[in-house]
């Protein structure tokens, strides 16, 4: 029976949790009653196909009409058109803004312009998310980039504030703006086998440690941008690399407090010039606005590759930078301890965590090398 | 001048934005109250403007105050052209007027727009100030107090009851006039709401009026509806039952007496009641239906007056009876009402002097104080046919009004026939179809305790064994009003199943909600009958005769159906019964919805029997043999769903002697027996001991179909469209108020009446089949007041709008109802219960005093009272308006009170503690751009969402926190999809309550935390 005219509204507004997931996925009307007739939610309550399709053009009519107030959350919670209990207006919130981890990898770091949106139709073909889907996504980024932009104060908390996101999702909206505002690099082959979340953590460290924020609490943008005058400090970590006195100093130190640890000491020592000037130079790099963009595959291939090429284990790795950080604090001639602290504590983490992800994706890299070629060939 | 009224505009918050160019809006507020406007400032460039404007005073008539609303405009600024309207907010200021009521109005209000519907948000408070006033001939009838709630509302006790209150008012439809055609669409629709709520306001007024001559102080059971008759006009009437109604306080007893009005019961006092002599007077179930099948007659004299007198209607003369119906088709005098005359048994005579000597003994309440219901006839109801003619005066709206006194004569002289004096559950309807109007009215014939006609017994509990050994209350409702022997049609009679003294009809039909202390056994269900009608297009009065030839059929089979789906439930009774017929222009469609029980004093129906004409036709005898095997299992398994056991009775007991007083009465009626000069055409299968269904014809071929495609509740779930359902006792506090409106277009253009009936049956089916699924997560869950309303809009649509309450239950269902659970209604047969002393008070504390308290017949009892002193002194505010109550819902730190809406009189774990005042809200919706609203059903959701958002909107601005009795009256959808345009009318009301928690002995653990809140909010206004 088709009908001229088919409402339910209550005075609590229902809302059942998984057409909204169906309908936040994009998932079509009709599309939606074929997922739900085979998730077997019929049996349930002895209904009939008609009824399912009522029940879920309800329910779409009803999210459309709660699309612009998710808009801005914190008109959700006075508004008077609907009455909907708060963890029910809580969940509507945090699934609206809660994003595919595939789609995300493939805009993080995009700018998040018109330009970008024209794309949205390969990227949804290409990480199996809907259209519609990756149109939500992306507003929703752009969205809470526009208002957070001009914003005074800390970031993830401007963002739990604005959009009264659970903290882990306003963690990970705070990662998006800051890899958008500064366009790190993410999209290059090499860095393919990191995922949203490695990134979301390398931009936590990032914006504890490298931004305006770091320092001082109170001005805009602050966890947005980097630390410009850090960034010319950092220039003076040169020295490291070419007085060749207190490079040879360093090498000895960090040898000696290898010693005995580590199975691979000699590719360490032989490495160790190599390895130091990679991340010397990476920070002194980070005054042009295009190196910043490439600092992480900087530090893959100026870092990781080499430990890669002399089978470094993670706990190497790990070892070997506690060591390499800690041994700079025992030269004496060195004078820029404070940026050298301020840049190593991300530059170690990441490192580690970039490390750790590619020995985990070791197997899996070369499935997924393959699986591409297959689409590329075709 | 008694009266000021005061506002004030605080701010505003969500504009839409009116200027393009800065995104921004430069919004101020008119507020107008009858001819006098203030203007707020200016807020220039802001969505969350704060005006924080003074107190605007006006200095007005009360009796203004009362037909007013005040009406706040919010506008944008412009420099260079006109300001453009943002939108409106009317607000009835009525239940300032009544000292009891709220004290002030404040708050956040949609701002509504015909046009675009809600636009943001305005906060606004109002005060009024009321002089006393001397003027003995005032017009005005401040503090008279209103109630939706069609039964003595909790918290209140009924002094006295003193009747029926009508009025109505008429006047020109804004719609219709010259104007209309050069002004735009939205200044038409705010026309016409604020017409309407002119007119409500002048109604109400005008019945409070007949309240205070009364002297009454309350209407209950307050039931207002409009007629949008086109051309000819504009009708707002309503009907109510006036009382004198005392506040409980704190310390005093729940138990409570109604007393009819001294003044209209001189005679009661020489006689007992009913249910002393009813011991010889039989009664029988019986419902008896008429359509007087009168229709008006365009003519030429200029007088609207037309089809008063009989000798203008159709002559019909027939009847047909069946058990449940006597349908009489009316001759120029061949009534069998009236010309059954009063009852002629002396005693009975005499107790209904009282009730006889007003004009209309009607009763809009649907639920009674215990032991005001004596006895129960059956339903009695009328139907007219008229033509509509412009209204030519509004200030006489003669016509209209005479047309409603046939109607009332008409149901008063078929509940005389029932032996009865009273009519109870009692209410009107209209269908209009262009200038067709189809009149309705319907009720229950009943006697009403004579104890509660005579003056000063207010210890009546203590009393009352004196005079006689009571009926008990749990079955002697369901004793016949009337002897057997003057029966106005055949059907069977037994004892009581219960006290086995008395007589009982085999099924009883009736239009109220089932007594709290009616013994039943097992559950209820909701019962339909469906049908539908075609009809030849007409004009004038060959329509309105074609009409008035159809509805007698539809009735007959509207009942017919619903006694076959009654027996195929193993049921015996109906409640809440209420058939409507609307008419199209090129249809009728009738839907009966009635809850069916099992009473335990009534007999176990019959089974159903299919029978064959052509017996040797081997394959008709298989196929009839298959059917009445499904029957059978039919029967057998919702025998099983709804837990119908009935105790077995011994036949000795039923067959014990009648007591020969009973002859006296035969002789009395030898004398007066006068209903048979009606030809009768006797259809009744009442004498036979099974329902048989002949299944040659087409007709027994549909209806067994009907019968068997009704699918049955998915588990978990249970359905009536009373006020709770018999047999669930402990309900949770989950509720979920909801209206769902469908509309099918018809597409086969030579469609039959059983290809319709299968629409409109599939489509009723579909939308119960439908709630159920939705509201699965609520499971165990009962759908309550389940209240459908069908309509035919446009030629090719059938509209169906329903509004109900879904609400949980404990399934862990004990016998034992202990003291602290929720209202313990619909009582059950062994409880000492049935000892209870007469609590006439509605207020479910009363049934939860202790059983100590039950036997002694003391009211007063330690625990209740220390119990309600506690939860008064935990109230910060106990009189004034308690914000503290309200039950905010937070989030981000911003608060909208939680309004909870139920079409029932009270809300499941919850107590009444405060009647705020009536809402009654009228509201139209246009558009001109369907499509892009996501067509009508975009439209009308929308639509509903916001009528909803203003109702809860105005009852938290009064300072409450829920809506009773809540009902949508009219839901008019109009549209025209190729013009890309539609336009709908909406009429809710209901009673703005305060409720808290029902939480025994101790005060509400919320209510400290809510105090908090009370805090933090009136900070926020400071």
């Amino acid at each position: 029976m088709t009908m001229e005219l088919d409402v339910f509204v209550g005075n609590t507004t229902i809302m059942d949790e998984e057409v909204y997931q169906l309908w936040l996925d994009g998932y079509t009307v009709n599309d939606a009653v074929r997922v739900r007739m085979d998730g077997g939610v019929m049996e349930e309550c002895e209904a009939s196909a008609d009824v399912l399709l009522s029940d879920t053009m309800d329910q779409y009519r009803t999210f459309q009409m709660c699309e612009r107030l998710l808009h801005s959350p914190s008109k959700l919670g006075n508004q008077l058109l609907f009455q909907i209990p708060p963890h029910r207006q809580a969940m509507l919130i945090e699934r609206y803004y809660t994003f595919d981890d595939g789609f995300v990898r493939e805009v993080l770091g995009k700018k998040l312009s018109k330009g970008t949106k024209k794309d949205l139709d390969d990227i949804g073909a290409k990480t199996g998310v809907t259209l519609k889907s990756c149109r939500r996504q992306f507003d929703n980024f752009k969205r809470v980039f526009k208002v957070v932009e001009e914003l005074k104060g800390p970031l993830v908390e401007n963002i739990h504030h604005h959009f009264l996101l659970s903290d882990k999702l306003a963690r990970d909206y705070a990662a998006i703006v800051f890899f958008a505002n500064n366009r790190f690099e993410t999209g290059k082959r090499k860095l393919q086998y990191l995922t949203f979340q490695d990134f979301a953590f390398c931009a936590g460290q990032l914006i504890s440690n490298w931004t305006v924020g770091a320092v001082d609490n109170m001005v805009e943008d602050m966890d947005v941008d980097l630390d410009k005058e850090f960034l010319q400090d950092l220039k003076e970590l040169k020295v490291l690399i070419n007085d060749k006195d207190l490079l040879d100093q360093h090498k000895s130190l960090v040898c000696t407090a290898l010693r005995g640890k580590t199975n691979n000491l000699n590719e360490m020592e032989t490495n160790f010039k190599n390895l130091s000037r990679g991340l010397v130079n990476i920070a002194a790099k980070l005054t042009n606005a295009k190196d910043v963009r490439d600092l992480f595959i900087d530090l893959v291939e100026k870092f990781i590759e080499p430990c890669r090429s002399d089978r470094w284990t993670s706990a190497d790795v790990r070892l070997y930078l506690t060591h390499y950080n800690n041994s700079v604090h025992l030269l004496d001639t060195f004078k820029h301890q404070v940026v050298w602290n301020r840049y190593m504590d991300v530059v170690k983490s990441s490192i580690n965590i970039l490390h750790v992800r590619l020995d985990e994706s070791e197997g899996l890299s070369c499935f997924m090398e393959k699986k591409k070629s297959q689409r590329w060939g075709r | 001048m008694p009266g000021k009224l005061k506002a004030k505009i605080v701010a505003g918050r969500h504009l839409p934005v009116m200027d393009r160019a800065s995104d921004l809006t430069d919004a101020f507020v008119e507020v107008k109250f009858g001819n006098t406007t203030f203007k707020t400032d200016v807020c220039h460039k802001s969505l969350n403007p704060q005006w924080n404007s003074e107190w605007f005073k006006f200095e007005v008539d009360d009796e203004d105050l009362q037909d007013e609303p005040l009406q706040v405009t919010v506008l944008d600024h412009d420099t260079y052209s006109a300001n453009d309207a943002i939108g409106k907010v009317y607000i009835d200021i009525d239940p300032l007027l009544c000292s009891e009521a709220a004290s002030v109005i404040s708050g956040w209000f949609p701002i509504y727009d015909t046009i675009h519907g809600i636009r943001g948000e305005i906060n606004v408070l109002v005060k009024v100030e009321l002089f006393n006033d001397l003027n003995r001939f005032r017009q005005s009838s401040c503090g008279v107090k209103f109630f939706c709630t069609a039964s003595i509302p909790r918290c209140y006790r009924a002094v006295l009851v003193h009747g029926f209150v009508e009025e109505l008012v008429v006047n020109e439809d804004p719609e219709y006039q010259w104007i209309d055609r050069i002004r735009t669409p939205r200044a038409s629709n705010e026309a016409r709401q604020r017409l309407i709520s002119l007119m409500s306001g002048e109604l109400q007024r005008k019945i409070g009026l007949k309240v205070l001559e009364m002297g009454g102080n309350a209407v209950v059971g307050y039931l207002q509806c409009f007629d949008l008759e086109g051309e000819s006009g504009l009708v707002v009437r309503a009907i109510g039952t006036a009382c004198t109604l005392d506040k409980l306080s704190s310390g005093s007893a729940p138990n409570t007496n109604t007393h009819m009005h001294p003044s209209t019961a001189p005679a009661s006092n020489a006689c007992n009641s009913p249910s002393k002599d009813g011991k010889d007077v039989s009664v029988h179930e019986f419902l008896h239906t008429r359509s007087p099948l009168a229709h008006g007659c365009r003519s030429t004299h200029n007088s609207p007056v037309h089809s008063a007198c009989s000798s203008q209607r159709l002559s019909q003369n027939f009847s047909v009876s069946v058990p449940t119906l006597i349908f009489t088709g009316m001759g120029s005098g061949g009534s069998v009402g009236k010309e059954a005359g009063p009852l002629k048994t002396l005693l009975r005579q005499q107790t209904q002097t009282a009730l006889e000597q007003r004009e209309f003994p009607f009763f809009t309440l649907t639920s009674f104080p215990l032991g005001f219901l004596v006895h129960v006839g059956g339903v009695v109801s009328a139907r007219s046919v008229k033509l509509l003619d412009r209204i030519h005066n509004p200030d006489e709206p003669e016509t209209r009004d005479a047309w409603w006194e046939e109607i009332r004569q008409e149901i008063k002289s078929h509940a005389k026939a029932l032996g009865c004096h009273a009519v109870v559950g009692y209410s009107e309807s209209t269908s209009i179809c262009e200038e067709v109007c189809i009149l309705s009215a319907s009720g229950t014939a009943a006697i009403l305790n004579p104890r509660y006609m005579r003056e000063g017994c207010l210890d009546i509990g203590i009393t009352d064994h004196r005079f006689e050994e009571p009926s008990p209350p749990s079955c002697g409702f369901c004793h016949i009003p009337y002897d057997e022997l003057n029966m106005p049609f055949p059907a069977q009679l037994t004892y009581c199943y219960l006290c086995r003294r008395q007589k009982v009809p085999d099924v009883l039909f009736t239009t109220i909600n089932l007594p709290a202390e009616a013994a039943v056994t097992g559950k209820g269900c909701l019962i339909q009958a469906r049908l539908c009608r075609l009809k030849k297009k007409a004009q004038g009065e060959v329509n309105a005769t074609a009409i008035s030839n159809l509805l007698p059929f539809m009735e007959y089979e509207l009942h017919t159906q619903l006694m076959n789906k009654l027996k195929l439930r193993s049921m015996n009774a109906l409640f809440g019964l209420h058939i409507q017929i609307s008419v199209g222009e090129n249809m009728l469609l009738g839907l009966a919805s009635a809850t069916g029980v099992y009473l335990t004093a009534l007999p176990p129906p019959g089974g159903i029997q299919i029978a064959g004409k052509t017996p040797g036709d081997l394959s008709a005898e298989h196929h009839i043999l298959t059917i009445q095997k499904r029957i059978n299992d039919t029967i057998a398994k919702n025998k099983e769903l709804y837990e119908i056991n009935p105790p077995e009775l011994t036949e000795e007991v039923l067959g014990s002697p009648v007591p020969d007083s009973r002859q006296r009465s035969r002789l009395f009626r030898s004398h007066s027996e006068s209903s048979d000069e009606v030809s009768e055409l006797d259809l009744s299968h009442g004498k036979k001991d099974a329902f048989v269904l002949e299944i040659d014809d087409t007709d027994a071929v549909e209806d067994i179909h009907s019968l068997l495609t009704d699918a049955p509740t998915p588990t978990g779930f249970y359905s009536c469209n009373t006020e709770i359902m018999p047999g669930i006792y402990n309900w949770t506090s989950g509720v979920q108020m909801f209206t769902s409106v469908r509309v099918f277009r018809l597409s086969n253009a030579n469609l039959t009446n059983q290809g319709l009936n299968k629409i409109f049956t599939d489509l009723c089916e579909n939308l119960l089949k439908s709630f159920y699924f939705k509201l699965r997560s609520m499971i165990p869950c009962c759908l309550c007041q389940l209240n459908f309303t069908v309509a035919v809009p446009e030629e090719e649509l059938i509209q169906v709008t329903v509004t109900a309450v879904a609400m949980t239950f404990d399934k862990d269902q004990n016998q034992e109802k202990t003291a602290d659970k929720p209202p313990a209604k619909g009582g059950n047969e062994t409880e000492e219960q049935l000892q209870f002393p007469l609590e006439l008070c509605a207020d479910p504390s009363s049934a939860n005093c202790q059983p100590a308290s039950k036997v002694s017949g003391v009211p007063e009892c330690s625990n209740f009272s220390s119990r309600v002193s506690s939860l008064e002194r935990s109230s910060p505010l106990p009189e004034g308006r308690s914000r503290s109550l309200r039950s905010n819902r937070s989030f981000g730190g911003i608060s909208v009170t939680v309004v909870k809406m139920t079409p029932l009189s009270f809300l499941p774990g919850t107590r009444i503690i405060k009647y705020l005042g009536i809402i009654n809200m009228f509201f139209i919706r246009e558009t001109t751009s369907l499509r892009e609203e996501g067509g009508v059903s975009g439209f009308l959701h929308t639509f509903i969402a916001e009528v909803f958002s203003m109702v809860r909107a105005h009852v938290a601005a009064l300072g409450g926190n829920a809506v009773v009795s809540y009902s949508m009256k009219e839901c008019m959808l109009m549209e025209n999809p190729n013009k890309n345009q539609a336009q709908c009318l909406i009429n809710v009301s209901g009673d703005a309550v305060i409720c808290v928690r029902e939480t025994d002995q101790e005060p509400t653990p919320s209510t400290a935390s809510i105090g908090q809140t009370c805090t933090s909010a009136t900070d926020e206004a400071t």
